[in-house]
């Protein structure tokens, strides 16, 4: 267990190390660019240029260049962004994570609770008129766009019932610490979760329905049956324990994906200034410092929620344990 | 009691089967009755398909309600049991009656361990602690001869070979001490000596614990090891009753030639298809009208195109149109064939 544990976490350094080699090259060695130019940004004068290009010691092999770059992000943590008035690139990822992190984590609890008992209600009544309502509105969910549905929300919570009893209690739109204002962090977040949720909870119920109507044609559900076992029990701790590594697996791509930045819409549609729009903004001006730090930083998200994922698989299914 | 007769454990009569399939309704059994009582032996042997499992599924309420229609009486102990509310089924289901299924491989769950899942049966239908329940486990784990049975209890499924799971399954289904067992072809995915192995425990269980058995087979070779009485089924019905010791010394029906015919030598290569009835068996949807058997048997004649009579209420009966001297005319070929040598 603990050799396992290290070698995962061996190899997540290693694919890490990896990625940011691989954004290292495609930004800063791709032929025919000056990247101290780019990195001085659009306007800069010649003197400016030439400071970077020897700071960033850019006349040196690369090797040497990609070392000195991952030491300022890392080590020094000196990483200025000169598009972006000179600003310092990791406190501004720093401030930003927290954001996005309590964006997804709250969407995530949302979307789990939900698409678990969409799934299980809809396949425990499996042709009923709960299940075919229940995967009506899963679809609806899984096809609404999360910009649009946000924007509606926003409507309707901040402007034409803002006023009565249904959403007076909902407040600006922004994000509030939750060290510092616990009930206006979850005030302010609701809303937002719930809208990037929906999609999710479309999706894993309908996945999980299919998974657990596919369990219920196994041998050992009859089996479960014919021991005189509640329905519930067969359904909790039979079908629904087998069906859930396909849920499982999925939850670790889409969270590390939308940690990692995919959560722009959302974070763009309630103004909460997380990774997302970070990665947006800095694309958008070509600001390599900050795609850089931003890259990096959502690899390892992405890297992390797969490991986390594979320790599930071995705590939810023994016949992973032996791999 | 004013009734002399104590209901049989288990009286069932006139049940058909019928599936709601693409291409409409078919009846998969039909008009198949019989009774067993307290610690008889009973094999039921056909062919796959013949409706062996589906009869038994369709009795324990294990069939799946929507598509399946069941019709007929079953009564456990006088209390009949077709249509009885679910909450009252699963009280009898793996308490009275426990059903040890076809394929030991797929049969456990595989992200549990074997006691676990001993333990979950035990504590559904008694009120027993956790220590108690995992003790009483392991001893029955040991009592169906899994070696060290104590580290067996913590094994996963697929930790275990398939004997071993079959033993597991047997030790689960045994665990509330049931009245009757059903025991799907509880050694058909076994070698031949684990096979031998199984049946023996089978019949020790009997001797021990007093349950009664029905065996689903098709290997007549195993029904003429162990079983008091035997039902032949062909196409969803019941073709052949009687004791085995009428069955074998007399069969009547043409089918049931074919399958002692086919009763692997002792010694020697084991033929893989049913070498003396050519064709094979119909599918539910395309049962042929009369005699279900008329289209492969060697001896049909003009009424096989007609449903023969019913079977008698009790005793050694064949449903078939061939008289006494037909069949011992069928017999005595049956038993000149190269068999006799052996
Ligand atoms: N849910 C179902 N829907 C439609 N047909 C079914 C269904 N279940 C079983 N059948 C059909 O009913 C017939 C009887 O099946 P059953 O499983 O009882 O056969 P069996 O005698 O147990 O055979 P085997 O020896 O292979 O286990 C088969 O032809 C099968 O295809
Ligand atoms: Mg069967």
């Amino acid at each position: 267990m603990i050799t396992a544990l290290i070698r995962r976490l061996a190899e997540m350094v290693f694919v890490m190390v990896g990625i940011s080699v691989m954004v290292f090259l495609i930004f800063f060695a791709t032929p025919g660019s000056d990247p101290a130019a780019r990195i001085a940004g659009r306007n800069a004068t010649q003197e400016a240029v030439a400071q970077v290009r020897v700071d960033f010691g850019f006349d040196r092999p690369l090797p040497v260049q990609y070392v000195l770059m991952m030491k300022r992000l890392f080590v020094d943590r000196d990483l200025k962004s000169f598009v972006n008035r000179g600003q310092n690139v990791i406190p501004q990822v720093l401030e930003a994570t927290p954001i996005t992190l309590s964006l997804v984590f709250g969407a995530a609890v949302l979307w789990v609770i939900g698409g678990l008992a969409v799934g299980v209600i809809a396949a425990a009544t499996q042709g009923s008129l709960i299940d075919r309502t229940l995967m009506v509105l899963a679809l609806i969910g899984v096809s609404m766009p999360v910009f649009w549905f946000g924007e509606v929300m926003n409507l309707l919570s901040q402007a034409r019932f803002h006023d009565t009893w249904l959403f007076s209690w909902v407040p600006a739109l922004g994000y509030k610490p939750l060290s510092e204002d616990p009930w206006g962090w979850f005030k302010t977040l609701v809303i937002p979760w719930f809208s990037l949720a929906v999609l999710y909870i479309g999706i894993y119920g309908r996945v999980l329905r299919a998974n657990l109507v596919e369990a219920y044609q196994e041998d050992f559900i009859r089996t479960a049956r014919a021991k005189g076992l509640s329905p519930a029990r067969v359904m909790l701790r039979h079908a629904l324990r087998t069906s859930l590594i396909p849920f499982i697996t999925m939850f670790g791509l889409d969270f590390g994906v939308l940690v990692g930045g995919s959560a722009l819409l959302t974070e763009v549609v309630f103004g909460l200034n997380g990774i997302g729009r970070l990665t947006y903004i800095a694309l958008q001006n070509l600001d390599l410092p900050m795609i850089l730090a931003t890259v990096i930083y959502a690899s390892f998200f992405v890297v992390l929620a797969n490991a986390v994922v594979d320790f599930i698989y071995i705590f939810v299914d023994p016949r992973m344990r032996e791999a | 009691m004013t009734d002399p007769i104590r209901p049989a454990l288990l009286d069932v009569d006139h049940l058909k089967v019928s599936f709601a399939t693409d291409r409409g309704r078919v009846t998969a059994i039909n008009d198949v009755s019989f009774r067993i009582d307290d610690g008889e032996f009973v094999a039921i042997v056909g062919e796959s398909g013949s409706g062996k499992t589906v009869s038994l599924l369709s009795i324990l309420g294990l069939t799946d309600r929507r598509t399946t229609f069941v019709e007929g009486t079953a009564a456990f102990r006088g209390r009949p049991i077709l249509g009885l509310p679910d909450r009252e089924l699963r009280r009898i289901r793996g308490k009275q009656i426990a059903f040890i299924p076809q394929d030991p491989l797929t049969a456990l769950t595989p992200v549990h361990t074997i006691g676990w899942q001993i333990v979950e049966q035990i504590r559904t239908h008694e009120t027993v602690s956790k220590e108690a329940a995992k003790k009483r486990a392991i001893e029955l784990l040991d009592e169906v001869g899994l070696p060290n049975p104590a580290a067996a209890f913590g094994r996963y499924p697929h930790q275990l070979s398939g004997g071993m799971r079959q033993r597991a399954v047997i030790a689960m289904a045994l665990s509330c001490n049931p009245a009757l067992l059903v025991a799907d072809e509880p050694t058909t995915a076994l070698d031949v000596t684990v096979q031998a192995q199984v049946l023996d425990l089978l019949k020790r269980l009997r001797r021990d614990h007093g349950s009664a058995i029905i065996l689903i087979t098709h290997d007549m070779g195993v029904v003429a090891e162990v079983a008091d009485r035997v039902m032949v089924m062909y196409a969803g019905r019941v073709i052949e009753r009687g004791t085995a010791r009428e069955i074998f010394a007399a069969p009547e029906h043409p089918y049931t030639w074919g399958l002692m015919a086919s009763i692997p030598p002792v010694e020697g290569p084991r033929p893989h298809r049913l070498p003396s009835i050519p064709g094979t068996p119909p599918t539910p949807a395309n049962i042929p009208p009369g005699c279900a058997f008329a289209p492969r048997c060697a001896h049909r004649f003009a009424p096989c195109a007609g449903l023969p009579p019913a079977l008698s209420a009790s005793g050694h009966d064949a449903f078939c149109f061939l008289d006494d001297n037909a069949r011992a005319a069928g017999r005595a070929a049956l038993f000149a064939a190269p068999e006799t040598a052996a």
